[in-house]
């Protein structure tokens, strides 16, 4: 049942200096709450992503803090202000110690 | 209209009710966040500081038909310049198990303090978000979500 999350993101490839991107990402991953009970009455041990991060040019730009409360499969989406040419690196950091990143280019101009 | 839904027949509603109905007397309620747990998580992070409404942009479904799946999109109104940009944003739910849904941080180089998640709802409830500005303002705004089929699996 369990699946390595694979991180899907969708940045444009291109932008103009000053253009405002929407950037919107998504990892597969059950984002067992720590709630839930199996057949036999036993809680199911919480496994979240916890956190979220995305850096540009390995400048912080924006990160989450997730709560058992965020659905399988997080989605995430947030801005970004284009000013110049680089990657993106994302970072989702698991309950376990796990980490799942993904890099996307831009070409600003 | 055909009594069976998704399996269910309407005596193993009843049936499941009921046994439900008397679980619930033998063993101890499931804990629920409220308003207060809500207001001792955001008094933890700020303490007694003053909220102002205004400025916050909280978009939510009025009515959430599966409480698994809830878009939740959260727009701040800030220039997000280096002298002022909103620095974080917090988002509570208060009938759910645990409080917290998702604290976001911000900074200048987003251009808008604006981001969309998706949450899980346990039943009908108030969104709280509180937004901290980086001069340490603080904005307020809260939603209401109907909760048809709640988000928390047995």
């Amino acid at each position: 049942m369990t699946t390595k999350p694979t991180p899907r993101v969708r940045v444009p490839a291109k932008a103009a200096a000053g253009e405002l991107i929407e950037i919107k990402t998504l990892i597969s991953h059950e984002m067992e709450s720590g709630q839930r009970k199996d057949a036999q009455g036993k809680t199911i041990p919480r496994k979240i992503i916890n956190k979220f991060s995305a850096s540009f040019n390995g400048k912080p730009v924006f990160s989450a803090d997730w709560h058992p409360a965020i659905s399988a499969n997080p989605y995430q989406s947030f801005f970004f202000k284009a000013t110049e040419s680089g990657e993106f690196t994302f970072v989702w950091k698991d309950d376990d110690g796990s980490e799942y990143s993904s890099k996307n280019k831009l070409t600003v101009g | 209209m055909p009594s069976q839904i998704a399996g269910l027949t309407r005596r193993s509603t009843l049936t499941a009710g009921a046994l439900a109905a008397f679980a619930s007397l033998l063993a101890p309620r499931l804990a629920f966040a409220d308003e207060k747990t809500v207001m001792a998580e955001i008094k933890k992070l700020y303490g007694d500081k003053p909220m102002a409404e205004g400025k916050i942009k909280l978009d939510v479904p009025e009515i959430a038909e599966n409480g698994l799946v809830v878009p939740v999109n959260v727009e701040v109104e800030s220039p997000m310049t280096e002298a002022d940009y909103v620095k974080a944003v917090h988002i509570y739910a208060d009938g759910n198990p645990q409080p917290g849904i998702v604290s976001y941080s911000f900074t200048p180089a987003c251009g808008k303090a604006s981001a969309a998640t998706r949450m899980r709802l346990a039943q009908t409830q108030n969104i709280v978000c509180v937004a901290e500005m980086s001069n340490g303002a603080l904005h307020m705004a809260k939603a209401n979500v109907k909760v048809t089929i709640g988000g928390c699996g047995g």
